[in-house]
Parts: structure tokens; C-alpha cells; sequence
């Protein structure tokens, strides 16, 4: 019989603790693929945030790093730095890398880091139980805006990928969806674009992946990903931002 | 190795890459700054790394992922920046990492000032951050001893892979002494790095990691944590006595570079025929509790002498269980208690004391 689907050796074979409905397991797995397909399980760090992915270093099959909350850009920087030859990547959620964590992760991004950021957003904090994130919709309830998002009161959610797709260092920038298969196959292609730039030491590699978090939203999984595409996918567009092969262009003299 | 004149914060920077760590992660304050600027230098030239991180945060997190990949790495600050780097300690303390930090204390609370001061000793001490860990803290009384502290610092933090913190007021960082250097041991080996997270090649995966969602493996935790520090307290009290050998009324305190006036204030009052004994601590922590214990049990008075409102005193009075009356002086905001002010102090200790005992 033919072998069509097996577990990746990128990833343990560790029940994850996510919610039913939950696409960090998902995301999990393109990572995991894309480290054994490029060869790179034995030469990877990864860096786990403080949210619902704070386990991670129990999933990812790989060394790991558990990083206080928002810091993991910078934990990551300390280890790439020092070691240059690993591969580094953190995995954060909205909270930590857009909210507390968004002086390092906009430093790392400007210093040409060479490590690879998987930015989950939701939309919400997840694991202290949906309180409103600074990526949370205009007018989307949550537990610390019970009436909505107000943007008067709290400004309007952060677009990470356009913000650090500003930075004039050079860097690779994606914002890809987790909701359907035809978007997972895009996602874990730009995925293996960012671990592929890193193993070629270009650049900072960043992928902001829209996830959907059924618990804290009070939908179905179903109804979550028919929200995410009316209500996410409009502010938040799909696309490479920013490639590194724009710059050397550049410097070429522009092509 | 011939002796050199050379500023405090730039001697430490050296000595750091003598003890063999060539990776650096800080960021500028006043007045610690001429370290960093000292490595950005010098760190290149023996093939090593320097980095200006973006805040105090970011570079105590960035000396958590370079300890955690297994290489000898160095930070410092003053007093404001520490208190952001507590955050970092806590995590390195709490993932057993070694590391080393200096701080070149200023004065306080908040912005505080610019000038030399001791107000950190409890935080370096006592209450560095969340949870319970434990420093080590040494307290340098020159640039020479700054210099030889370290490299034992260094070493410290590598035998009980512990955070180990140098603790020098804004005068040893910014006055210049002769010093001298050891041998250079620049890339010399860390010790066994059996935690180091270098990608999992031919061995089982590791993490690094503080988070124990199980309390009673947690509560296992930091009681391992706990017995490594009293195996600490047991190996490595280091201080120094000060005219001790003669009988004394009246024993005088300090660290750092108070205690260097005090042994001048007590070279005063010996040419006079009044002997003062002086205890310093050189580990702030551990802190030599038996030894100074020793001195108290021969003395009818203490002072205590700080740059600050009392905080070692804490630790005297500790020490002295009650058994005699603790004097105490300390100024702070940047104002350096003199050799004259010292020796009024320890007169008016003598008087309470009840006359005093000859040194001849």
C-alpha cells in the first residue's frame, strides 16, 4: 500500500493542547514540514512565545527556546547572532509579537536579522481567555471591549507586515491565511520561501499567518474562517510584501 | 604583564575578553557607557560580537538566547537599566544559564542622577526580580579588583552555570588606575555545555526553558535552585579584614569603594593610636555573615558606611543579631562621604563605645 500521509519528522508526535477548530496546529505542521524538507532539523533553534503557543517547544521536534513574553525576536538575535550557522525562527502570536513584543520584533526586522518570524494573528489574546489585541477588528467584541473594538478609544489594529515591510533593510515580508487548503498550500510555501532565504543567509524572514480562534470569537470552526475572509482578509490582504531580490535590484542599479 | 592606566568601565570591557567572552549584547547609559563603546572597538578585533540592542529588555533577552546556545556573553548597565534587565536575569537565573552582568550603580530612585552611588545593593542582593532566585554579587573596591573580580565572575557563573553580578559604583567605572591585565584567553572553552541548544546533531533535542505548569515540579525546581545556592554560600564567601589584628572598640562596614575611603579613615585615626577594625565584603552574596560575625563578636560598636540610606546595613544587622549597637552613615545622590566626615563618624562611635582600645 502506498504511504500518502505520515507524520513529519519536524514536529513530535506530542498530542498538541490547542482548542478543536484551532489552526495553530496546522501552522505547526507546514513548520515542521518545511524544516525536514529543507534538511534543517538538526541545525534548528526555535524560540516559543508566552500565549497559546507557549508549549510550542514541546511540538516542534527540534532544539528550543522558551522566550518571556514578546522577547523571542530578541532571544532569537542573541542565538543567531552567536551562532550563525543554526536556524533560528520564533513562532508568536498577536499579543506577544504586536503588543508587548513590537520594540523587538521592529528591531530585529531593522537590524537585518537573519532568522525567520512566524507571526500567527487571530485576532485575539487566546490563551488568557480573548481579551482584545492590538490586531483585534474595529468593532469585534472581546473580553476587554465587551461593546467591540472602539479605534477612537484604542486606535485601529496594527498591520505588522505593511509596518515592517516600511523598514528600508532588506528583508522578506508575507502575510498568507490558514482557512482553507488552497491558502495552507500558499502559506507553507511562503513558509519555505522565509527558511530558504534564512538557509541562504539573505535576510530577516517574516510570515504573518491569519489564523482563526473559534473558542475566544464564539463561532464554529466553519463560521470562523467565513469570518476571517469577510472581516480579516479585506484589512489584512494577502501578498509578498517585500523581497529581498527588490534591494539587490536596487543596487544593481535597479532591473 | 606591565601595568596600564586605564578607566574602570574600559578595564572591565578588557577583562571581560581576558576571561574569554567575546560576545557582548548592552545598551549606552551614563555612567557605564565607555564600556560598550570600549568593546564596539575592541570585540571586533578578537574576532568577537557587539551589539547595541534597542533597550535594556531586549539586551538581557539577548544574553538569555546567547547563554542558551552555550557561549561566554557579557552585558552591563546602571541602575535604571538594570532594573529593565530584571526581567532577562529572572529567566536566565530560572533556566540555569551562565552569564555575567556589571552594574555601574548611579544614583536613584527613578531617573535618579548621574553620579556614583550604591543604591542597587538590595536589588542586586535581595529582590533582583520575580521569583525566587539567587545572584552572584561582587563588590569591587578598584579598578584592579574590578579587573580580577571578572574574571572570577566569569568563571563563577560557568562552575554553577548562575547569572553572577559585578556591582561597581559610578566611581570605579569612570576613574582611571593602573592596572594590570592576566593573560589573554581569548577563545578559550566554555566548560561542559551539555544545556546548550547548538541543534540537536547526533543527540536527543533540548530546551531551555522556566515554564513548570506542575507545582509539584516546580516547587522541585526551586528547591534545586535553592541547594545550588547554598552550596554557593558554602564554596565562595570571599572578604577581606582591614586592621583587624590589634583589639578594636569600634568596627567600621562598607563594599566597594566606600570601604577604600573607610580604610583610609581608618589609617587616620591609627596614626593617632585609635584602632578601628574594618570588615568589606567582597561577595555581597553570599554575603560573609560568620566572618563578619567574628569581627562584631570582638567589637562594642558598629558603623556602617554606604552610598546610600542603608542597605547593607541590613545585612550587618543580620550579622550582629542584636549583640551591639549599629551605627549608620550613608549618603546618596551622588555625594561621596569623605575620609574626614568617616573619621568624625567613627569619633563619635568611639565616644558611645566607651573610649577606645590602643593599636600599639
Amino acid at each position: 500500500m502506498k504511504k500518502i500521509f505520515s507524520y513529519t519528522d519536524g514536529l513530535t508526535k506530542k498530542t498538541t493542547h490547542y482548542c478543536p477548530g484551532c489552526t495553530h496546529g496546522v501552522i505547526h505542521r507546514m513548520v515542521g514540514e518545511v524544516i525536514e524538507e529543507l534538511g534543517l532539523r538538526e541545525t534548528t533553534v526555535g524560540v516559543a512565545p508566552v500565549g497559546c503557543s507557549v508549549l510550542a517547544y514541546e511540538y516542534f521536534n527540534c532544539d528550543m527556546f522558551e522566550a518571556s513574553h514578546g522577547r523571542a525576536p530578541a532571544v532569537a538575535t542573541g542565538a543567531k547572532r552567536c551562532r550563525p550557522n543554526l536556524t533560528v525562527f520564533t513562532y508568536q502570536g498577536d499579543g506577544d509579537l504586536a503588543s508587548i513584543g513590537m520594540a523587538e520584533i521592529v528591531h530585529a526586522a531593522n537590524r537585518g536579522e537573519k532568522f525567520t518570524t512566524i507571526f500567527v494573528n487571530n485576532a485575539i489574546y487566546g490563551m488568557t481567555g480573548g481579551q482584545m489585541a492590538p490586531t483585534t477588528m474595529p468593532n469585534q467584541r472581546a473580553t476587554t471591549c465587551p461593546m467591540g473594538r472602539d479605534v477612537e478609544q484604542v486606535g485601529h489594529p496594527i498591520k505588522v507586515a505593511e509596518l515592517l515591510s516600511s523598514l528600508t533593510t532588506p528583508a522578506y515580508v508575507a502575510r498568507v491565511s490558514s482557512h482553507t487548503p488552497e491558502e495552507t498550500v500558499k502559506a507553507k510555501a511562503a513558509i519555505k520561501q522565509a527558511f530558504q532565504y534564512q538557509k541562504e543567509g539573505r535576510c530577516y524572514t517574516f510570515v504573518e499567518v491569519l489564523s482563526i480562534c473559534p473558542t475566544n470569537w464564539g463561532l464554529s470552526p466553519r463560521e470562523s474562517n467565513i469570518w476571517l475572509e469577510k472581516e480579516m482578509m479585506p484589512y489584512y490582504p494577502l501578498g509578498v510584501l517585500k523581497r529581498p531580490e527588490d534591494f539587490e535590484g536596487e543596487t544593481d542599479g535597479g532591473n | 604583564m606591565a601595568k596600564v592606566l586605564m578607566k574602570g568601565n574600559e578595564a572591565i570591557g578588557e577583562a571581560a575578553i581576558r576571561a574569554g567572552c567575546i560576545h557582548f549584547f548592552g545598551y549606552p547609559i551614563t555612567p557605564q557607557s565607555e564600556v560598550p563603546e570600549y568593546l564596539s572597538r575592541r570585540l571586533p578585533e578578537v574576532g568577537g560580537l557587539y551589539l547595541q540592542a534597542e533597550s535594556e529588555v531586549a539586551a538581557s533577552n539577548m544574553i538569555y538566547g546567547a547563554a542558551g546556545v552555550g557561549v561566554r556573553v557579557l552585558t552591563t548597565s546602571s541602575s535604571p537599566g538594570v532594573s529593565l534587565m530584571a526581567e532577562g536575569l529572572s529567566y536566565i537565573a530560572a533556566c540555569e544559564l551562565p552569564c555575567v552582568l556589571v552594574n555601574i550603580m548611579r544614583a536613584g530612585p527613578g531617573l535618579g542622577g548621574i553620579l556614583p552611588a550604591q543604591g542597587d545593593y538590595l536589588q542586586a542582593t535581595k529582590g533582583t526580580a520575580h521569583g525566587d532566585f539567587n545572584l552572584i554579587v561582587l563588590a569591587p573596591s578598584s579598578v584592579q579588583e574590578a579587573v580580577d573580580l571578572m574574571l572570577v565572575a566569569f568563571e563563577l557563573a560557568e562552575k554553577y552555570r548562575n547569572p553572577v553580578i559585578l556591582i561597581g559604583d559610578g566611581m570605579i567605572g569612570q576613574m582611571m588606575e593602573p592596572v594590570e591585565f592576566p593573560e589573554v584567553k581569548v577563545g578559550k572553552p566554555l566548560g561542559p555545555t551539555d544545556y546548550a541548544l547548538t541543534g540537536c546533531k547526533g543527540r536527543e533535542r533540548r530546551i531551555v526553558n522556566s515554564l513548570y505548569l506542575d507545582a509539584q515540579k516546580l516547587n522541585d525546581h526551586n528547591e534545586k535552585l535553592k541547594a545550588k545556592f547554598e552550596l554557593i554560600t558554602e564554596n565562595e564567601q570571599r572578604w577581606e579584614y582591614y586592621n583587624t589584628e590589634e583589639p578594636f572598640d569600634v568596627l567600621l562596614t562598607g563594599f566597594g569603594m566606600m570601604a577604600r575611603i573607610c580604610k583610609t579613615a581608618v589609617d587616620v585615626l591609627k596614626g593617632e593610636g585609635i584602632n578601628i577594625g574594618l570588615f568589606r565584603p567582597i561577595t555581597a552574596k553570599p554575603f560573609p555573615y560568620k566572618p563578619l560575625r567574628e569581627l562584631i563578636d570582638r567589637s562594642k560598636r558598629v558603623l556602617c558606611v554606604e552610598m546610600n540610606m542603608g542597605q547593607m546595613l541590613l545585612d550587618v544587622q543580620f550579622a550582629a543579631e542584636g549583640t551591639v549597637p549599629i551605627d549608620f552613615y550613608g549618603k546618596a545622590g551622588g555625594i561621596i562621604p569623605s575620609v574626614e566626615d568617616v573619621v568624625e563618624q567613627l569619633r563619635a562611635a568611639i565616644a558611645k563605645a566607651g573610649g577606645s582600645r590602643s593599636g600599639k
